[in-house]
C-alpha cells in the first residue's frame, strides 16, 4: 500500500490549481483532508445538488466546513480571491461554470501567493486558464474485484504541471489513515 | 435638606393612554374602544371619550358594548406597545426636569424640586404640559402637590395643585381611594363611615393600625409628607454613538481612516465597560454640501476590539465619494449583544488567533454576498438523508465540534432532487439511462429501508417508503438509487465518492 505523496500530491501550496471531471469534488475534499485545517467552499447559489455532511465527514470534520452561495462567477471569482489573499483557510475550493481567462487566473495565482494557501478551481472540461499550475482530470473507475465499499477507485490525471512531471494513479481512499492510497489500475 | 426649597411633585395620569395611542396613528370619529381578551371573553379595555358618552365603561364584555353601541368600533390592544409608548412620555417628560420615574401602566410621576422656576413658574409649567400632551392627542390630568402620595391623589381625583406647605386641606375632601389602597381595604373602610380622606385624618390611629394593618397608615403618612417616599427614576439606556466634527474638511482616505480609528477607541472603551459588543456599526460621513452618506458593517460576530474592526471598514470607506471634503463623522453601533470579558489562557488566545482571523474574513466576504450567504452545516437528528442537517449561517450559529457525524451507512457525497429513471421491479435495474448517459450496473448493495418521517409532512416522502441501493455502474460512478414499493418506481438521488 503506497501513500500518494510528494512531489504530486498535494499539489503546490501558495497556488491555484484546476480539476475537472465527475471525480472533481472528491479530489476536492481528499485535498482538504491533507491540507488540514478549515476549507472555503464557493459556489454558485443556483446549484440544486446539495453537499451532504454526513458524506464528507469521513474526509474533514463539517465543523470546518464553511460554504458560500454568490450571485454569480464574478462574485465568485472575488470571494475566492479575497478568502486566498487572506490566508484565514489554507483551502479554498471555488466551482466555476465558465471559461476562466488569463487575467482571473493571474489574479488567483498572485492572491494564493500573498496568502500563502491553496486555491482549487472545479471547472468544466477546457475552461481552465492558463495560469493554473497544475490541472487534473479525476473519474472514478469500476473495480469488479474490489469488496469493500467504503470507497470508489478513482483515476486521477495530471493533465499539466508548470513545475514538473504529468502522470497516472489509481487511487483510492483510505478510512483509517485518512489518507489517498495508490493502488494497481483495476483488473490487473 | 435644603431650608430654601421644599420638594415639589408633579403626577401625569393618562386615563386613556391605550386608545389615545392607537387614534393619534389614525384618528377616527366616533365611539371607539381597545379589547382585551380576559379568560375567553373579550372584555373593554381603554375607550374614548365618545364611547363613554354613550354609557359604555372599562371591563364591560364585548358583546354587551356592542349591544349598546351598534356603531363601536374596535382594535385589540397591544400592551408591550403601550409600554413602550409610556416609556417614550417617560424619556419626553426629562424636559422639564431629569427625575422622572414610572407610575404604574399609565401615569408618570416627576420630582420637579427646583425646575419650575425655569419655566416661568409652577402654573405655567402645568399649562405647558398640557398644551404639549393635547396637541399630541393625549388626554391628561394632572396633579401637583409637596408629595408624591398627594400629587397621586389630586392627578386621579379632582385635578389640583396642592400649595406649598400641608397638604391635608386640599386632600380632606377627597375619597379614601385616592390613598392607593385596594379595593376591598377601600370598601372596607367606606362601610365604616370613613368616606373621605379627613375621616381617616381625624380618626384615631390605633384602632385603624389594628383593624387594616400598617398599610393604610402608611399611605396616609406618605400622601401627608410625614413619611418619606422617593421618586424613581429609569437609566436610560447606554448609547452607542460617537461623532467628530472637523475644523476643516477631509478627503484622503487615510485621514478619514484615521477619524473613524479615534471614534471606534473611543466606543470600544465604552462598549467594553459595559460588556457589549457591536454587530453592526455605521459610519455616517457628512461632506461640507451637507450631503451625508453612511457607511454599514455587519460583523460576523459580536466584537469590541478597535484593532479588529478598523481594518474591516476598509473597504466600505474607500467607496465613500468624499465630494468637497468631509466635516463630520460619526460612528454609531446600531445594534450590539452582550459579550463578556473572557479570561485570557493560553490556550484561548492560540485558539482565537486562527478563530479570529477566520470570522474577519467571513465579515468581509459577508460584506460583498451578504452574511446570510455564507453558510455551515450543524447536525440534526433525522434519518431522513436529506433532513440529517441543517444549514445556518456561519455568522450566527456555533460550529459542533466533534459531533456525530458517522452514519452506520455510508452516505452519499451530493444529493440531489430525486431524478426518475425507467426501471421497474424490486431488483436494481441492469441498465438504466441516467442524465443522458447509459450506465450498466456492475455491483449492487442494499437495500436499506428508510420509512418516512409520519410526523412531518412532506411532499417529496408521499410516494412511501424507499428502499436505498448503493449501485456501482461500470463506468465509474457510484450512484444512491432508490426504489419504492408501495408507489413502483425508481429514482436516482445521489453519488458516492
Amino acid at each position: 500500500m503506497q501513500i500518494l505523496d510528494r512531489p504530486h500530491f498535494p499539489p503546490a501550496k501558495t497556488r491555484t490549481h484546476e480539476v475537472y471531471g465527475p471525480g472533481a469534488q472528491v479530489f476536492a475534499f481528499v485535498l482538504a483532508a491533507r491540507l488540514g485545517g478549515p476549507c472555503l467552499w464557493v459556489r454558485g447559489g443556483w446549484d440544486a445538488a446539495q453537499i451532504n455532511p454526513n458524506g464528507f465527514a469521513p474526509f474533514i470534520d463539517p465543523a470546518d466546513f464553511a460554504l458560500c452561495n454568490t450571485k454569480d462567477q464574478m462574485q465568485s471569482l472575488a470571494v475566492a480571491e479575497e478568502a486566498l489573499r487572506d490566508g484565514a483557510v489554507p483551502l479554498v475550493v471555488m466551482a466555476l461554470h465558465k471559461p476562466l481567462g488569463l487575467t482571473e487566473g493571474r489574479r488567483l495565482q498572485l492572491a494564493a501567493r500573498d496568502g500563502k494557501s491553496t486555491g482549487l478551481a472545479l471547472i468544466s472540461e477546457g475552461m481552465g486558464s492558463n495560469a493554473a499550475e497544475t490541472r487534473w482530470h479525476c473519474a472514478p473507475v469500476f473495480d469488479p474485484e474490489y469488496g469493500g465499499e467504503d470507497s470508489t477507485l478513482h483515476r486521477w490525471e495530471l493533465k499539466k504541471n508548470k513545475s514538473g512531471t504529468l502522470g497516472v494513479w489509481y487511487v483510492r481512499w483510505d478510512r483509517a489513515s485518512r489518507r489517498v492510497v495508490v493502488v494497481p489500475p483495476a483488473g490487473k | 435638606m435644603f431650608d430654601g426649597i421644599g420638594r415639589r411633585v408633579v403626577s401625569l395620569w393618562f386615563p386613556r393612554l391605550a386608545s389615545d395611542r392607537v387614534l393619534r396613528r389614525c384618528p377616527l370619529d366616533g365611539p371607539f374602544a381597545l379589547t382585551q381578551k380576559i379568560s375567553n371573553t373579550d372584555r373593554l379595555y381603554c375607550l374614548n371619550t365618545q364611547a363613554l358618552r354613550q354609557g359604555l365603561h372599562a371591563g364591560m364584555p364585548f358583546s354587551d358594548a356592542r349591544a349598546f353601541c351598534p356603531d363601536l368600533q374596535t382594535a385589540p390592544v397591544d400592551l408591550p406597545q403601550d409600554d413602550r409608548f409610556l416609556h417614550l412620555l417617560r424619556r419626553w417628560a426629562t424636559r422639564y426636569c431629569p427625575w422622572v420615574g414610572l407610575e404604574g401602566r399609565d401615569g408618570l410621576v416627576l420630582d420637579v424640586t427646583g425646575a419650575t422656576h425655569l419655566f416661568g413658574g409652577e402654573d405655567r409649567m402645568l399649562t405647558d404640559m398640557r398644551m404639549r400632551l393635547m396637541r399630541a392627542g393625549l388626554s391628561v390630568q394632572i396633579g401637583m402637590a409637596d408629595t408624591r402620595g398627594a400629587a397621586w391623589a389630586l392627578a386621579h381625583f379632582g385635578e389640583g395643585v396642592a400649595p406649598a406647605g400641608d397638604p391635608l386641606p386640599v386632600l380632606q375632601t377627597l375619597p379614601v381611594a385616592a390613598l392607593r389602597l385596594g379595593d376591598k381595604t377601600t370598601t372596607a373602610l367606606e362601610r365604616l363611615g370613613l368616606r373621605k380622606i379627613g375621616d381617616l385624618a381625624s380618626t384615631a390611629r390605633a384602632p385603624l393600625a389594628r383593624r387594616f394593618g400598617p398599610d393604610v397608615l402608611m399611605r396616609l403618612d406618605q400622601a401627608l409628607g410625614q413619611q418619606p417616599e422617593d421618586v424613581t427614576p429609569l437609566a436610560d439606556p447606554p448609547h452607542f454613538g460617537i461623532r467628530m466634527t472637523l475644523p476643516e474638511p477631509i478627503g484622503l482616505i487615510g485621514d478619514v481612516m484615521a477619524g473613524v480609528s479615534r471614534l471606534l477607541d473611543q466606543l470600544c472603551a465604552k462598549l467594553q465597560t459595559h460588556e457589549m459588543g457591536a454587530r453592526v456599526l455605521v459610519v455616517t460621513v457628512r461632506r461640507v454640501d451637507q450631503d451625508s452618506q453612511d457607511v454599514e458593517l455587519r460583523l460576523a460576530r459580536a466584537l469590541h476590539d478597535p484593532q479588529r474592526i478598523l481594518p474591516l471598514f476598509e473597504r466600505g470607506l474607500a467607496e465613500v465619494d468624499a465630494g468637497f471634503g468631509i466635516d463630520q463623522l460619526r460612528l454609531h453601533a446600531t445594534q450590539v449583544e452582550p459579550l463578556r470579558a473572557q479570561q485570557i489562557t493560553h490556550a484561548s488566545t492560540t485558539q482565537n488567533g486562527s478563530a479570529g482571523q477566520l470570522e474577519d474574513l467571513v465579515t468581509r466576504i459577508g460584506a460583498r454576498i451578504g452574511l446570510e450567504n455564507i453558510q455551515r452545516f450543524l447536525p440534526a437528528d433525522s434519518h431522513i438523508p436529506e433532513r440529517s442537517f441543517l444549514i445556518a449561517p456561519v455568522a450566527y450559529s456555533e460550529a459542533t465540534r466533534g459531533a456525530p457525524w458517522a452514519c452506520t451507512q455510508p452516505r452519499p457525497l451530493t444529493l440531489f432532487q430525486p431524478e426518475a429513471i425507467a426501471a421497474h421491479g424490486p431488483q436494481p435495474p441492469k441498465r438504466f439511462r441516467w442524465r443522458r448517459m447509459s450506465l450498466t450496473t456492475g455491483r449492487a448493495t442494499g437495500p436499506e429501508r428508510i420509512a418516512p418521517e409520519w410526523w412531518l409532512p412532506d411532499d417529496n416522502w408521499r410516494t412511501g417508503l424507499r428502499d436505498y441501493w448503493r449501485v456501482e455502474t461500470t463506468q465509474g460512478r457510484r450512484l444512491w438509487l432508490f426504489y419504492t414499493p408501495q408507489n413502483p418506481g425508481w429514482f436516482v438521488q445521489g453519488e458516492f465518492a
